[in-house]
Parts: C-alpha cells; sequence; structure tokens
C-alpha cells in the first residue's frame, strides 16, 4: 500500500508533552466538574426545597400529613385530602396502566409480527412525546365529555353500589375518575417500553426450552418468561406511579380542583402535585407558599425513594442489552 | 384388531389449555390496540380542532385586545424559542461533558453513581423544578445584574435545562459506550494524547448520538409546561428576545387558554397545541430515525 493514504501526521505532531499533560487534566478536571454539578444539582433542590418549606414544616409539624383543612384566609393548611388524591389518582392510574403495560410489553416482544414490531412500538412511544399540557387539553374537552356523558354514568350504574363508585343524579365533568384516565394514557408508554425491553432480554434458549416442552405461549411467557423478570416489571411499574405521583399540568386540567375530598371518584378532586400548578401564583401569605413547597417537598421525597428503589432494581434487569434513551 | 384411532384435534386438558392461550393473546392484542388508539384519537381531536384555527396572524399577531377577535400567539411562540433555545445552552455543553467524564475518564464505580443520580433527577417531577429554580432565582436574587428578584426567560430557561440535563447526559453515555474501543486504541497509539482523542476521535464518532439525544430533549422541554409556571410570565403582549424579561410561552398559553370560558381562545389552544405536537412529534421521529441510522453505523464497526 502506497504511504500516501495514510493520513499525514503533520497536525499532531506540533502538539507538545506539556500541552498533552495539561489538557488531559484539563479535561478531566472540566467534564468531573459537570458530572458533579449534575449530581449536586440533585442535592440542590431537596435542600432548596426543605429551606423553602421550613416556615410551614415549623408551624404544621407532622400534622400536615393528617390534617384535612386547606383555607387560606385562616391560614391553616393540611394536606392530608390532597395526600389521599395524589395516592388514589395515581394507583388507579396504576391498577389499569399496569396490566394493559405489561401485555403490550408481551404483545411487542413475543406475539407481534416483525413487519408491525417496529410501527406500534414507536406509536407507544409517541404517546410519551405529547406534552402534558396537550393530555390536559384533550381531557378537558374530548375525555371529560365522554366520560361524563357515558363511562361514569355505566360504571355507577353497574358498580354503584361500592361508595367510590357512587354515581350522584349530575353528570360531572371535572372528576378523579377523568384524572385517573388521563394519567394511565400518560404512563401507559413509560411502563409498557420498560416492560418490552425486560422481556426481550430474557435468553431465548429458554423460551424455546419451554416451546420445546410442549408449553402453549401463554405457559412460556407465565412460567419463564414473568418469573425470571418479574422484580423489573415490579419497578418498571414504580416508575410510572413515580411520573403519575409527580404529574401536576394535565392533572389539574380535568380533577376540578375541588377539596375536602368526596368518597366518590365521579367527583372533583385534587391532588398534591395539581394544587402546586393551581395555587402558587395566587398564594398570598408567605405561609401559605412554604406550606405549598412543604407539598412540594413531600412529593420530593416520595418520588426520590421510588425513583431510587425502582432505579436499582431495574440495572440488576440490565443483562446485556443497550437499549432506550 | 383395529388401530387405535389418533385425532389431531386438542379435546378435554389441551383444549382448555390453547382456549386459554388464545385469550392471552388475543388481550394483549388488544391492548396494544388500546395504546394506539388513544394515541390515534389524541392526534385526530388535536388535528381537526387545530388546523382551522391556524392562520397567518396566529404566527404573527399578538393576543387580541380583550372583547376584540383574531390575535394570535406570536409573542409565545417568540418566548418558546428563546426559552428552549437558554435551556439547550445550558444543557447540551454540561450533559456531554458530564457524559465524557462516565465513558472516558470516571472509575466504574463513580461513573454508576453519576448515572443512577441523572436517573433519580429525570424521576423528580418538573413541578418541582419549578418551585427550586423559584426559590433560587426568583424569589432571591443572585449576585449577577437581571437575574434574580422577578420572572425571566433565563429563570425558565434554567428551569427547562434541569430537566433536559439528564436527557442529554445519559443519551450521550450511551452513545459514547458504543464507540468501539479500537479507535481509541488506534488514536494512542499514533502518540495522540487521551483529551485531543476524545474531542478529534470519540466525539466527532458520537456525534450522530449527541444530536439525536439532544433533539429529544429539546422535544421534551417544548412540552414542558410545570417549570415555567413560576419562573417566567403566563401573558405577553409583545414579542419579546429580552432573555432578562419573562416571557410567554406556548405551553403556558395553551394551559392558559384551555381554561378559559372564551372559545376563540379556545381555538387558540387548540392551534397552539397542533403547533406543539407537530414539531414535537416531527423531531422525536427524526431523531428516532437518525438514532437508527448511527446506530448501525456504529454496530458495524464494531
Amino acid at each position: 500500500m502506497e504511504a500516501a493514504s495514510v493520513p499525514s501526521s503533520a497536525g499532531l505532531r506540533r502538539t507538545r508533552r506539556r500541552g498533552d499533560r495539561v489538557g488531559d487534566n484539563l479535561l478531566h478536571a472540566l467534564t468531573a466538574l459537570a458530572a458533579l454539578i449534575g449530581v449536586l444539582i440533585v442535592f440542590a433542590i431537596i435542600w432548596r426545597v426543605a429551606d423553602g418549606a421550613w416556615p410551614a414544616i415549623k408551624v404544621f409539624k407532622l400534622h400536615f400529613l393528617v390534617d384535612g383543612v386547606w383555607n387560606a384566609p385562616l391560614n391553616k393548611f393540611g394536606a392530608r385530602d390532597l395526600i389521599i388524591g395524589t395516592v388514589v389518582t395515581s394507583f388507579g392510574a396504576m391498577l389499569l396502566a399496569a396490566p394493559l403495560s405489561i401485555a403490550i410489553g408481551l404483545f411487542l416482544s413475543e406475539l407481534a409480527p416483525p413487519a408491525i414490531r417496529g410501527p406500534v412500538g414507536t406509536l407507544v412511544e409517541l404517546l410519551a412525546a405529547v406534552p402534558s399540557v396537550v393530555v390536559g387539553l384533550w381531557g378537558i374537552f374530548v375525555l371529560a365529555p365522554f366520560d361524563a356523558q357515558h363511562v361514569q354514568p355505566f360504571l355507577g350504574r353497574t358498580l354503584g353500589w361500592i361508595p367510590i363508585f357512587a354515581h350522584g343524579q349530575d353528570k360531572v365533568e371535572s372528576t378523579v375518575f377523568t384524572a385517573i384516565v388521563v394519567l394511565t394514557i400518560m404512563t401507559i408508554p413509560i411502563t409498557s417500553s420498560i416492560c418490552r425491553e425486560l422481556f426481550l432480554g430474557v435468553p431465548n434458549e429458554l423460551e424455546e426450552g419451554a416451546i420445546a416442552l410442549g408449553a402453549t405461549r401463554w405457559e412460556m411467557v407465565k412460567t419463564v418468561i414473568v418469573p425470571s423478570v418479574r422484580g423489573g416489571v415490579v419497578a418498571a411499574v414504580i416508575l410510572g406511579l413515580g411520573r403519575a405521583l409527580g404529574e401536576a399540568i394535565a392533572v389539574t386540567q380535568v380533577i376540578g380542583n375541588f377539596i375536602p375530598l368526596k368518597p366518590s371518584i365521579f367527583e372533583p378532586g385534587d391532588t398534591g402535585a395539581s394544587r402546586l400548578a393551581n395555587q402558587y401564583q395566587g398564594a398570598i401569605s408567605n405561609i401559605q407558599v412554604a406550606s405549598l413547597i412543604y407539598l412540594a417537598f413531600i412529593l420530593l421525597v416520595i418520588t426520590f425513594i421510588t425513583n431510587l428503589a425502582a432505579q436499582r432494581v431495574v440495572k440488576r434487569f440490565e443483562f446485556h442489552r443497550t437499549g432506550g434513551d | 384388531m383395529d388401530a387405535p384411532q389418533i385425532s389431531l384435534k386438542a379435546t378435554g386438558r389441551s383444549r382448555r389449555r390453547l382456549f386459554v392461550n388464545r385469550l392471552a393473546e388475543g388481550s394483549a392484542t388488544i391492548a396494544a390496540l388500546i395504546a394506539v388508539s388513544a394515541l390515534v384519537i389524541l392526534l385526530w381531536s388535536v388535528g381537526s380542532r387545530g388546523v382551522g384555527s391556524l392562520n397567518w396572524a396566529f404566527f404573527t399577531k399578538g393576543p387580541a385586545v380583550f372583547g376584540e377577535a383574531g390575535g394570535g400567539v406570536a409573542p409565545a411562540l417568540a418566548g418558546s424559542l428563546l426559552l428552549v433555545a437558554i435551556a439547550t445552552a445550558i444543557a447540551l455543553p454540561f450533559g456531554v461533558l458530564a457524559a465524557i467524564y462516565v465513558s472516558e475518564f470516571a472509575p466504574s464505580r463513580i461513573g454508576e453513581q453519576v448515572r443512577l443520580w441523572l436517573d433519580v433527577l429525570n424521576g423528580f417531577p418538573s413541578i418541582v423544578i419549578g418551585i427550586f429554580v423559584f426559590a433560587l432565582c426568583v424569589k432571591v436574587p443572585l449576585p449577577i445584574v437581571g437575574w434574580g428578584n422577578h420572572q425571566s426567560a433565563i429563570a425558565g430557561g434554567a428551569a427547562l435545562a434541569i430537566i433536559m440535563l439528564p436527557l442529554v447526559g445519559r443519551a450521550t453515555m450511551e452513545v459514547l459506550r458504543l464507540v468501539p474501543n479500537e479507535l481509541r486504541d488506534a488514536s494512542y497509539a499514533l502518540g495522540v494524547s487521551k483529551w485531543q482523542t476524545v474531542i478529534r476521535v470519540v466525539l466527532p464518532t458520537a456525534f450522530g448520538g449527541i444530536l439525536t439525544g439532544t433533539t429529544l430533549a429539546i422535544a421534551r422541554a417544548a412540552g414542558e409546561t410545570a417549570p415555567l409556571l413560576f419562573t417566567t410570565a403566563i401573558a405577553g403582549q409583545v414579542v419579546d428576545w429580552n432573555p432578562t424579561h419573562a416571557v410567554q410561552s406556548i405551553p403556558l398559553m395553551i394551559f392558559q387558554n384551555s381554561e378559559s370560558p372564551d372559545p376563540s381562545l379556545q381555538a387558540q389552544a387548540w392551534a397552539g397545541a397542533f403547533v406543539l405536537i407537530a414539531f414535537v412529534l416531527v423531531t422525536s421521529l427524526t431523531a428516532r430515525f437518525l438514532l437508527d441510522r448511527s446506530r448501525k453505523k456504529l454496530g458495524l464497526n464494531r
């Protein structure tokens, strides 16, 4: 081969050793600093939010968690109903989203013919790209009227004997139920794409072994796939839950922003994140601002713990795949 | 003696097993259908209601004076551009540098930690990030002229940057991991120093992937509402490019107008949603396409 095909090293020869040492250390220091800042932001957020909440923490202490009164003129604040609202909406959403997501994950990894796997997978992931304010807008004008006209009366008729499904005379549009449906739509793409990755990561030999022993596809899923990634699926659901717990905008648009809480999910309600989005700008007194930040702090602690736990579990299932974004 | 009759038709237990299998397969398919149809219905609603309200004035005019018809969302469009540009200018260098540290310099234990905390940051509710930035530089002035004590595009952009940072960082880490070690070794073998290897060999190879990650992060930031609620303006009459002023943005415009009883404002919200969704979907689809291509390219080299 001709030497001419080798690129000229003229540009490289000019660098001096000292320059290299300085350059290496500089880049090392610079990148380490950026990484450090990225990590520190997490703790800065926790510290700053705790700091902002301090006046309310001092006054209300842990009573804040169990007190149901949220009265701005009286400067009495308790988050019980908001916390219950957050728990009901996000767990309700996960009750719907978890089985759907697992089924979608199975469809995309085991069932679907290869030709439609890609497109359907992309469509499900695009659902995650729809901004929450757009989901909320759609929730107000399309989903909520539909729920009020058709879904809620039907569920009220069939399940109305259970107090949380009690349906009154009026057709209410802004309800906890609609918020649950909105959150379900928003969490499905997160949970289902992790589930798909997990199912795809199960070694093919195991799956083929089960099929060779005469198992049907469903039995193969039940006895091989699900047991080998059970923890990962739980973590995927928890990650979806984390998203649902913290979603503010879409929920505040459809839930009706009303406390005290009513027993039925076909009535207006409110959640912690939703109240933050709704009241922050209208907050007058310092103690109200601090109470809202206290609420944010509670959300932060919950999502911090759920995420940390879920990430630890997901990491164990990272076989040797390098997918995802 | 007759040979025992062998039927291939499943009976009894096997029939039940096959039936359960069918049932399970059917439900999984229906679940996928539900998710896809949710997206289709959503896109259809936004498309059919949004397109009708799109016109030239929508893109070029400010909001109409109260009681008047017409008007547009030019200030919000400009504001969104400004906010996303600021956020990208902050998040891109930090994210890429942090990723370089993890993949090129850090011992694997420390790299794992950085990765973990970026994931935790990614999981924080975006409204809490808004409150953090509010407490940091809206309520309390930072000692930099024009930054503190009031809402500003810089504050809003910073909040969006915190949303983008883990996305850019994680995407860059993934793609740097795909850069073949042979390339690095070849560079070292030529006597090239580490920092030059990173800048001239590793980064150019990973450029496509970094671009994709950034594009996806931009698509996400452009649609975020919650971090902007407290950090920048909820209304704007004129186009304003000054980053120290509070600016209006498209997501906040949609949020405000969606709760308005005025049909013309609602129509504006739908049109805004259409513009936003078109932007987000086009960018994420392009990014995904580019990512597949750059993955394939790197995969071949491996």
